[in-house]
């Protein structure tokens, strides 16, 4: 009891920290300031005035929503002594192995940067600028000769580091008993059993209506789909965050995602927000990055060749570069296992006041990273709202996808995950492609690294995001992951290697997540 | 036992031969006895000509409707739409309802349209009422984007008309016509590029009208970002959306083809701009679609003959995004859809959609007789939706006007029932 209440109270004075170098922080106050000019404000009761004048006018709500997000971003504090890192990562060799792997990539990096002889960054020459500010709206059709770079990594190189991940505190053992791992993750973390799954994901059991089941032409709307829209429309009048993230749980309708995901993110698109991005497109126009170069080859190999989204391709550039400007995502390391790569000041090197980070964001694309801003641009398409809900959705989700940690939502916990799901749910399918050489893994890991973009339609991608958004945790990837290899079991026990298994799985984009999810968890005899 | 359809087609194209083969059909030549004939658009016009006089005998069947054109030449559409709205003004129908400004409340779907050279001083006329807009010219006969190209001057069309006159070719430009338009210069505009739509519809018969829309349609985007400076009226990667033409940009992406299905244009208006806007854009589509061929349902038919038509019908021009609301425009209908596949899921949607539509025109793969009742069953249908049956309409008692009819889509007579009031009237 005593434990808990000072949890709280270190909670509180956490957010409260946070929330003081908020703008909303500045509008409070300024708001205060104004209302006591306002009749009803009495000296004698002076603060229960102002916060009945808070709760009227409604920036009590934008409080709430403020908190709430602060609590679904940052993880609960830990033991006061603990130092920081601990925050980023309990596990040292989860820290180890981050760090090792961040500096193969930024190796990687350098190296290319020295055989193409370019410089990270440099200054735009004015004629340069006055260009690219021209064609800011149509950068895709710049084709820059980019034959000479690559991608820094692709999820399948991120892979293999996984696999050799190993916890030196836990003795595997040669031999072989019914709870050996069979799968390609080797180390020990807790992950959720199909009950826990079932409690977690209490909402898209059978009995409750879910969008993308019971929203299908042959309900009537009157059923579910109608009463759903009514309340989606009510918690969307109310602004209230934590009601919107319950809400999604069951589904976003169409018309109102945009609005919804914008509450839960708790992005609100104010002047001083198309200012910032104005700033960071300054930014972009001043100097030339390497990674720009990065980024423009990624998009053209990705996002420019799919049926979905080509259409979005500038978009894509004017979201991408202003996010490698953004000096406000390094505020996520805190509770990343990653940290930013430094890079120093031309003949200072080693010296660390002549350290800055790079990218400025400390985030190195690699290759399909476009992929996770690409769905937004179906719900967005004011420039600078779609970059407010990607830089929010990648610094509470997305960075989980490529960085080495134990964290529930960690692509290491999720691959876990996928494979414990599979080995205990399906064994016999399991042995089967383990034994012809192609381990389940091998094929659906770069799906969970991409949050499934690219893979599935776009209907049904925005139907799983909703839920990742609901339940905040991306176990749900891992989950689908695995519905999706019951769903083609049949087929995949007649194959007999790895193409072939590939080939089954290749095309996704005519799956319906949600029966696929609720049939796995619910109906599936355990 | 029933025999095999024998058939014959002038177009060598796999996607259709697949198909008659798939079906266990027979290919005969065409001077053979023949049941299928899938003719391109030259043959049918020969074979029907005045002079041959060909009629298709009881257990016979061709792809087009004889005066198909009267829909899909562009100086032919204007014209019957034209005719068919002041049709209905005698008879007093409430479909030709006009505004305060003279403009038709229902039945204005095609920008203004002049024949030229025969309406040339109407054109003027209407040019000087507001000289800084932009015209679009496009011949007549032909497709593709061919010959098509903007005009914002009369002194471009005074120079067009005496080059055309002084070039060597005299008797075939003299004869070919051309239609004007006002360009639509406020497009809607996605990634900040234009499209248009291509929606497949099949006729099955005119009278009574029955026809389906299929439910792949797509959208075909410029590669290059749409500007309405007259700068850039030259530059036709802007303005048109052909594969034809677009094909020779060199940002032509050959795996997407720069096609976007109709159902990610649905998902994104709705999620972008509401249900509502969505479900009328839609809903008046349909509309437009209907009456155009209610517009040539007189003319196109008027033998007895089985006879069934696909037409593709292209809606340039969806009107944005100044306004929240968007607005169709007709501006063409081709007379067969392009069989040539751009990329390798346009292979599969052409092949799916010659499958479908023969399932449909030829009912259980028999050889046709002129008795069928051509009214398939819904599960042949495949993925086409019934846009408008006239027999079940009026069978219903009811017509045009009752807000009787099929609803078309998933959620069709859904979304209409959000209290709109204009165009939905048909449904």
């Amino acid at each position: 009891m005593l434990q808990e209440e000072s949890d709280l109270s270190l909670i509180i004075a956490q957010i409260v920290q946070k929330l003081k170098g908020s703008n909303l922080y500045a509008q409070l106050e300024r708001q205060a300031w104004a209302c006591l000019q306002r009749p009803e404000i009495k000296l004698e009761s002076l603060k229960e005035d102002i916060k009945e004048f808070f709760k009227i006018s409604g920036w009590e709500k934008k409080l709430q929503n403020a908190v709430y997000s602060e609590l679904s971003v940052f993880p609960l504090p830990s033991h006061p002594a603990a130092p920081p890192e601990h925050l980023k990562e309990p596990l040292v060799y989860m820290r180890k192995a981050q760090g090792s792997w961040e500096k193969r990539i930024l190796k990687s990096l350098n190296s290319m940067c020295t055989e193409l002889s370019i410089p990270l960054a440099r200054k735009r020459p004015v004629g340069e600028q006055k260009e690219l500010l021209n064609k800011w709206n149509e950068m895709g059709t710049d084709e820059p000769d980019l034959s000479l770079f690559r991608p820094v990594y692709a999820p399948k190189d991120f892979l293999e580091v996984l696999i050799n991940l190993r916890n030196p505190n836990y003795e595997n053992g040669d031999s072989l008993s019914f709870r050996t791992h069979l799968g390609l993750i080797q180390v020990p973390l807790k992950v959720k059993d199909i009950p826990e799954l079932k409690e977690f994901f209490v909402e898209l059991g059978l009995t409750t209506g879910q969008l993308g089941i019971d929203d299908s032409t042959q309900v009537p709307p009157e059923l579910f789909e109608n009463e759903h829209v009514r309340i989606g429309q009510k918690v969307l009048a109310e602004q209230d965050g934590a009601a919107a993230q319950q809400y999604i749980r069951q589904g976003s309708p169409t018309a109102l995602r945009a609005d919804l995901w914008a509450l839960i993110l708790n992005i609100s698109s104010q002047p001083e927000d198309i200012l910032y991005y104005e700033q960071l497109k300054t930014n972009v126009i001043q100097h030339d990055l390497l990674v720009d170069s990065l980024i423009y080859k990624d998009v053209k190999l990705t996002a420019s060749n799919d049926d979905y989204y080509f259409v979005f391709e500038d978009y894509l550039y004017q979201v991408l570069l202003c996010f490698s400007r953004d000096t406000s995502v390094l505020g996520h390391f805190a509770y990343n296992s990653a940290s930013p790569p430094k890079s120093y000041i031309r003949g200072k090197l080693g010296l660390e006041e002549y350290a800055v980070f790079y990218p400025p964001n400390g985030v190195i694309p690699f290759h399909g990273f476009s992929m996770y801003v690409a769905p937004l641009c179906f719900l967005y398409h004011e420039p600078s709202k779609l970059y407010q809900i990607f830089r929010e959705m990648y610094v509470r989700f997305f960075f989980r996808l490529h960085s080495i940690s134990s964290h529930p939502s960690g692509i290491v916990s999720l691959c876990l995950l996928f494979e414990t799901l599979l080995q205990t749910y399906l064994p016999q399918l399991f042995y089967h492609l383990r034994e012809i050489g192609a381990q389940p893994l091998r094929i659906s890991f770069k799906w969970m690294v991409r949050a499934f973009s690219g893979y599935l339609a776009t209907d049904q991608l925005l139907l799983l995001w909703d839920r990742i958004l609901g339940y905040n945790s991306l176990e749900i990837l891992a989950v689908l992951a695995a519905a999706v290899f019951a769903f083609r079991a049949v087929n995949l026990m007649e194959v007999t290697s790895l193409a072939a298994a590939e080939a089954v799985l290749a095309d996704l984009s005519t799956l319906k997540v949600m029966p696929l999810l609720q049939i796995f968890l619910f109906a599936t005899v355990t | 036992m029933a025999g095999k359809v024998k058939w014959v087609t002038d177009i060598e194209k796999s996607v259709l031969i697949n198909n008659f083969e798939k079906r266990g059909w027979i290919q005969v030549t065409e001077n053979e006895d023949w049941n299928f004939y899938w003719m391109s658009v030259q043959t049918i016009r020969n074979v029907f000509s005045v002079e041959t006089g060909y009629r298709l005998s009881d257990d016979q069947i061709v792809n087009h409707f004889p005066n198909h054109y009267e829909l899909t030449r562009k100086d032919l559409m204007v014209k019957n739409i034209k005719r068919y709205r002041k049709e209905l003004e005698k008879e007093g129908s409430p479909l030709a309802e006009k505004d305060e400004n003279g403009k038709y409340l229902y039945l204005d779907f095609v920008p203004v349209t002049y024949m030229l050279p025969a309406d040339y001083n109407l054109f003027v006329e209407e040019f000087r009422k507001s000289p800084s807009s932009t015209w679009i010219m496009k011949p007549c006969g032909k497709a593709q984007g061919k010959g098509i190209f903007l005009i914002n001057k009369l002194s471009q069309i005074k120079k067009w008309s005496r080059d055309s006159k002084t070039s060597s070719f005299v008797t075939q430009s003299t004869k070919e016509a051309y239609v004007i338009s006002l360009y639509i210069n406020n497009p809607l505009l996605i990634g900040g590029r234009k499209f248009d739509l291509r929606l497949y519809v099949l006729v099955s018969t005119y009278r009574p009208l029955r026809c389906y829309m299929y439910k792949l349609g797509f959208c075909r985007f410029c590669t290059v970002k749409y500007t309405p400076s007259t700068s850039e009226l030259d530059n036709m990667f802007v303005h048109l959306t052909n594969v034809a033409i677009q094909k020779h940009g060199e940002d032509y992406n050959h795996i997407h083809g720069g096609k976007w299905t109709v159902s990610n244009l649905r998902l994104y208006l709705e999620s972008t701009r509401g249900k509502e806007v969505t479900g009328k854009l839609f809903d008046e589509i349909h509309w437009i679609i209907v009456q155009s061929l209610k517009a040539v349902a007189v003319s196109a038919w008027r033998g007895a003959e089985l006879g069934w038509g696909l037409g593709r019908g292209s809606f340039g021009e969806v009107v944005g995004p100044a306004s929240s609301w968007v607005l169709p425009r007709a501006c063409q209908v081709n007379a067969s859809p392009s069989l040539t596949s751009s990329t390798a899921n346009d292979r599969i949607l052409k092949y799916n959609l010659i499958n479908d539509t023969l399932n449909i025109a030829v009912p259980n793969g028999e050889i046709p007789d002129c008795k069928w009742n051509k009214s398939p069953p819904k599960e042949v249908l495949g993925n086409y939706e019934i846009l408008y049956d006239e027999e079940l309409a009026q069978g219903d008692g009811a017509d045009l006007r009752s807000r009787q009819g099929q609803s078309l889509g998933p959620k069709g007579g859904r979304s209409r029932d959000s209290g709109r009031t204009v165009l939905t009237t048909w449904k």
